[in-house]
C-alpha cells in the first residue's frame, strides 16, 4: 500500500488483490448472520474496495494499515445493513485471522459494477467498460478515443467518484 | 487458494474488474492532512473577509489587546480553533487514535473557568448581571456564526475526503472549529471583555454553529 501511495500501479492492484479475500470473509460472516446472500456480500466488497480506493490519503503511512482496512468494511457493512433496514452494531474484527475459509465460493447473479455503471456518464461509461472489460491501459484508451491521457486519468476518477456515491444512494 | 479461477462468477468477476479499474487509477492521492490545512486557511481567510465587510476592529483595539481581559478572548479561542482543528484531523480517519488534542480542548476548558472564577471573585456581586449581559450580547449571536459560515463550509468540504465514523458529531466538531475562529475575529469587535461574558455568549454562538454543523454532518457527510 505504500507503494502504492506514490502510484505504483502494479504494487497497488498487487495489495487490492491481496485484500479482497479478507474483505469477503468479513463481510460474508457478518452478513449471514443476518440471511443476506452472496451478492449482498459482494457489493459490501466492491463498496469496500472503492472505499479505500478514495479515502486511501486518510492513512498515515506509520500506522498499520489492517485496523484502518477493518473499520472501512464494518462501516460499509453497517451501510449495507441499514440500507436494507436493519439496525446494528458490528464489532470491530481482527482481519488477519479470518483468511481461512475461501473455499466454498459464490455464483450468483444480479447487481454488480456492469450495473451500477448504467448510472455513469457515457464517456465516463466506456472509459471504465475499456479499461475493466478489455484490461486496456489508460495510454490505449485514450487514444481510442482521442483524449488526452490526462483527461482519461481525470474522467476514470471522476467515474469512481460517482460510482461510490450511487453505491451510497442505494439507487440500485 | 482462491477458487474464482476455476469457478467464476459474475459477481466476482465484477470485483475483479473493479481491482482492475481501481488500480488504473493509482495515482497518489493528497494526502487528508494536506487537504484541511488548505480548508482551515480557506476557511480563515473566509471568516476575516465576512469580518471585514460586515464590522470593523474597535478604535482602540491596540491598546486593549495588551490587557488580561481582552487578551483572555483570545487565549480561549485561538487554542479552541487549533485543537478542534487537530481532533477533525484525528476523526476523519478510520481507526486513528485521538492523541493529544482532547487533552488540549480540556484545558481550553479549564483556562475558561479559571477566568471565570476569577472574575467572580474580583468583581462586586451587583456587577454581574451587568458583565454578564454587557453591551451587544445580540450581535455576538448574530455576528459569529455569520462569520463562521465559510469556514463551516471549507470544514464539511474536506471532511467529505476524510471517513468520520459519525458524521454528526464530525460536522458538530467542524462547526465548533468554525466558530472559534469566527469568535477570534469577533473578539477585535466586540466592546465586552468580560470573561462572564465570553463565557456565555461566545459559548451560546458556537452552540448554534455547532448545531449547524451537525446538521450539515448528517446530511453532507
Amino acid at each position: 500500500m505504500a507503494a502504492a501511495l506514490v502510484g505504483d500501479e502494479i504494487a497497488y492492484r498487487r495489495f487490492l488483490e491481496a485484500v479482497t479475500p479478507h474483505l469477503r470473509v468479513i463481510a460474508r460472516r457478518r452478513l449471514s448472520a443476518f440471511r443476506l446472500g452472496n451478492q449482498d456480500v459482494e457489493d459490501v466488497v466492491q463498496e469496500a474496495l472503492l472505499a479505500i480506493h478514495l479515502k486511501r490519503g486518510t492513512w498515515e503511512t506509520h500506522r498499520p494499515i489492517g485496523p484502518w482496512i477493518s473499520v472501512i468494511v464494518r462501516n460499509k457493512l453497517i451501510d449495507a445493513l441499514r440500507r436494507r433496514g436493519h439496525r446494528v452494531v458490528v464489532p470491530i474484527d481482527d482481519v488477519v485471522d479470518l483468511i481461512a475459509d475461501e473455499r466454498q465460493d459464490v455464483s450468483t447473479d444480479g447487481q454488480d459494477i456492469e450495473r451500477m455503471m448504467d448510472h455513469l456518464k457515457p464517456v465516463q461509461r466506456d472509459i471504465v467498460r475499456a479499461i475493466s472489460l478489455d484490461g486496456s491501459s489508460v495510454r490505449d484508451t485514450a487514444a481510442r478515443l482521442s483524449m488526452s491521457e490526462g483527461a482519461v486519468r481525470v474522467a476514470l476518477h471522476r467515474a469512481l467518484r460517482s460510482l461510490a456515491a450511487i453505491y451510497r444512494g442505494g439507487t440500485t | 487458494m482462491t477458487p474464482d479461477e476455476n469457478m467464476p462468477s459474475r459477481s466476482a468477476i465484477g470485483t475483479d474488474r473493479l481491482i482492475e479499474v481501481l488500480a488504473k487509477d493509482a495515482g497518489a492521492p493528497r494526502p487528508f492532512g494536506s487537504i484541511l490545512l488548505v480548508a482551515a486557511a480557506l476557511g480563515v481567510a473566509s471568516a476575516a473577509a465576512s469580518y471585514l465587510a460586515m464590522l470593523q476592529p474597535r478604535p482602540d483595539i491596540d491598546v486593549v489587546v495588551r490587557t488580561l481581559r481582552v487578551l483572555f478572548k483570545f487565549i480561549v479561542t485561538v487554542p479552541l480553533a487549533v485543537g478542534m482543528i487537530g481532533l477533525l484531523d484525528r476523526i476523519a480517519r478510520p481507526a486513528a487514535p485521538h492523541g493529544f488534542w482532547p487533552w488540549l480542548l480540556g484545558g481550553v476548558g479549564a483556562v475558561l473557568a479559571v477566568g471565570v472564577g476569577t472574575e467572580l471573585a474580583m468583581s462586586p456581586p451587583a456587577e454581574w448581571a451587568a458583565r454578564l449581559v454587557g453591551h451587544n450580547a445580540r450581535y455576538c449571536l448574530m455576528f459569529i456564526p455569520l462569520i463562521a459560515i465559510g469556514p463551516l463550509a471549507c470544514f464539511i468540504a474536506a471532511l467529505r475526503q476524510g471517513m468520520p465514523a459519525r458524521p454528526g458529531l464530525a460536522g458538530a466538531a467542524a462547526g465548533i472549529a468554525s466558530s472559534a475562529i469566527a469568535a477570534a475575529l469577533y473578539a477585535t469587535h466586540c466592546p465586552d471583555d468580560s470573561p462572564l461574558f465570553v463565557a456565555t455568549w461566545y459559548t451560546l454562538a458556537t452552540c448554534i454553529v455547532a448545531a449547524c454543523g451537525f446538521i450539515a454532518g448528517r446530511r453532507f457527510l
